[in-house]
């Protein structure tokens, strides 16, 4: 039965997403239920493969269609048509984050938006994207990965443009598609260039394969790029503002967590087709930390002079992907280098890194959701408008500090832990980005502090008092509750998911 | 010989999508230009499984008898499934460019630049 999993995963949302539409027309509650019932079994599904993948270092193999799913060899690695999933430790610490983290946004989301015929488009599109992202992440070949990535494009970007009847959304759900379908044509073209030398799409097989000449590097340029434009690295950033602030709260944390699902498909093709040779792999290094450095740099800048709340968060949104990718590319730059630098201080950054992406998706996730019950409080999302919320409503105030603190890296929460692993490693790097580190995280912490001084300090309005439904209550407790926890303890979560994860990944 | 002209086809396909993608103002000519865009890479991915005078992959046509060369069915396969997804594609952003017109009453992107309104 423990088998099948791998397949499960996927299935359930898909059959989910397609019955909703026929339970939508009869009864609302019990498609709610359904949709529920869905992220609750591939809930339960992760955490029941967690203990074999992590502790014994089992690998699940699933090929579909097969009469034996698990024997990979059948035909070998290279029989084309099959379809692939694998799952390794690297994943399931994804796939772990994500159906986690998709459960509490449908729980806020329930009572966020409004009850009416629309909600069951919401719905299927909700859970439709679920099934995109596990899909990602369990992909283990370059053409199922590309069909999954464009399902989750069109269902988050027709998300995006959810509210139809106001004057902005369906502009930016044409961009975010538009962005994605672009990139993804030329992730297509990328497949094409590897297909062509070697006659697979299996991401094992052309690991073994890739020679790192010159065709196979404008192949992988061409796979990382659109990666990397998918989760709003900052040459490649421009569709995040808009996408971000025009959607529905917990869509913008769902579309959040949808470019940290791109973030691992971006490592996990770098390092399974870019460590076979050092020619490569430095390089390649050497772009995320370029990457790296221009996201967190002019993400906090542009960040410091919006007036619109929301917009704020998400340029917010870019500059912490950059803590990401520098603590990886340093990781990618030393793998390689033949000397002690990797055990030294390589794998530490690569630790830190992955770390950050979990941090960055609770307190990010967390910092959407307050700012979904920030605009429908005050009707808007300019932060000049908004005054005084502090003094009726201490469940968001106390929430939103939370991850407030937590983003700008103040000691007893989450985003400290991993900024300081960061430092630490990158510092015997290069002390110059780790500087440049240190200072993004205090611009970051002044841009908060603005935030939390016109929002929540200064006279109260005259609003009467809104008490918050009991289901967006919870899903903000509990993300908080996971902040604090990984703040205190974080050796909990680097033993069991982190360390397993980048050791699958370097694996070679 | 045919090769190098469906090679040809494809890099002007693609230079005509990517030229039209930066110059174009209009959403819907945006579309048609990531549809010629999405075509050429379907052509490029097409012709790298072509294979002169081959037969149709199907195995039940093939006679047993003789030596014979079958094109590619795999990438035949793939393209059949991306023709589908650029059709979801093309419709949703032709769907949200009517709504943007709907709400807009313009299909410019220089009009429709900027957010004045917090709502």
């Amino acid at each position: 039965m423990i088998k099948h999993v791998p397949i499960v995963l996927v299935a359930i949302p898909l059959l989910a997403a397609f019955m909703i539409p026929m339970i939508g027309m009869i009864n609302r509650t019990a498609r709610t239920v359904i949709g529920a019932i869905a992220l609750v079994i591939i809930l339960a599904a992760s955490y029941y493969i967690a203990g074999d993948v992590l502790n014994h270092g089992r690998i699940f193999y699933y090929m579909v269609g097969s009469s034996n799913p698990e024997i990979v060899t059948e035909h070998g690695l290279t029989f084309p048509i099959r379809i692939g999933l694998k799952i390794d430790s690297f994943s399931l610490f994804f796939i772990i984050m994500t159906t986690t983290l998709v459960f509490i946004f449908y729980l806020f989301s329930i009572q966020y938006i409004e009850e009416n015929e629309r909600k069951n488009y919401f719905t299927v599109l909700f859970i439709s994207m679920v099934a995109g992202m596990m899909g990602l992440l369990v992909a283990n070949d370059l053409f199922t990965f590309f069909v999954f990535l464009e399902i989750l494009s069109i269902s988050s970007a027709a998300l995006v443009a959810f509210r139809t009847e106001r004057k902005h959304p369906p502009y930016a759900g044409y961009k975010y598609m538009f962005i994605s379908a672009v990139a993804t044509s030329f992730f297509l073209l990328g497949i094409a260039f590897l297909y062509a030398q070697y006659g697979s799409f299996n991401i094992d097989y052309l690991k073994e394969a890739v020679r790192g000449t010159l065709l196979d590097k404008i192949a992988i340029v061409l796979l990382i790029i659109p990666l990397a434009m998918k989760s709003g690295v900052v040459p490649m950033h421009m569709w995040i503002p808009d996408t971000y602030s025009e959607a529905p709260a917990p869509i913008s944390a769902m579309v959040k967590l949808g470019s940290l699902i791109c973030l691992y498909g971006l490592f996990r093709i770098s390092f399974s087709f870019g460590l076979s040779h050092a020619h490569v792999s430095y390089p390649l290094g050497v772009l995320f930390i370029v990457f790296g450095i221009l996201s967190m740099f002019i993400g906090v800048t542009q960040a410091l002079v919006q007036k619109d709340v929301k917009r704020l968060m998400a340029f917010h949104a870019v500059s912490q992907v950059g803590y990401m990718l520098l603590g990886m590319g340093v990781g990618l730059t030393v793998v390689r280098a033949g000397d002690a630098s990797f055990a030294l201080f390589g794998k530490v950054a690569m630790i830190g890194g992955l770390l950050h992406v979990v941090n960055n998706a609770l307190y990010k996730g967390l910092l959407f959701l307050t700012s979904g019950v920030l605009v429908r409080h005050f009707k808007t999302r300019n932060l000049d408008a908004m005054h005084g919320l502090a003094h009726y409503d201490v469940f968001t105030t106390v929430v939103f500090m939370i991850a407030a603190l937590a983003i700008s890296g103040i000691p007893p929460f989450n985003g400290f832990v991993s900024k300081i692993i960061i430092y630490e490693s990158v510092f015997q790097y290069n002390p110059v980005l780790t500087l440049i580190a240190i200072f993004v995280s205090i611009l970051t912490l002044a841009s908060f502090m603005k935030v939390f001084y016109s929002a929540f300090l200064g006279m109260p309005s005259n609003k009467r008092p809104m008490e918050q439904p009991v289901l967006i209550k919870c899903s903000m407790i509990v993300l908080a509750f996971f902040i604090v926890v990984i703040g205190i303890y974080p050796h909990g979560i680097l033993k069991a998911l982190i360390e397993p994860a980048v050791n699958a990944l370097v694996n070679f | 010989m045919s090769a190098i002209v469906l090679y040809v086809t494809f890099i002007l396909l693609l230079t005509i999508g990517i030229i039209a993608l930066l110059f174009k103002r209009n959403l819907i000519k945006i579309v048609l230009a990531f549809n010629i865009l999405d075509s050429g890479i379907n052509l490029f991915f097409i012709s790298l499984g072509y294979r002169e005078n081959a037969m149709a992959p199907i195995f039940t046509l093939a006679p047993l008898d003789s030596v014979i060369t079958m094109v590619l069915p795999t990438p035949q396969a793939l393209i059949l499934t991306n023709i589908v997804i650029g059709f979801a594609t093309t419709a949703l952003m032709l769907g949200v460019s009517v709504l943007t017109y709907r709400n807009n009453n313009t299909l410019d992107t220089r009009k429709l630049r900027g957010v004045e309104e917090y709502d």
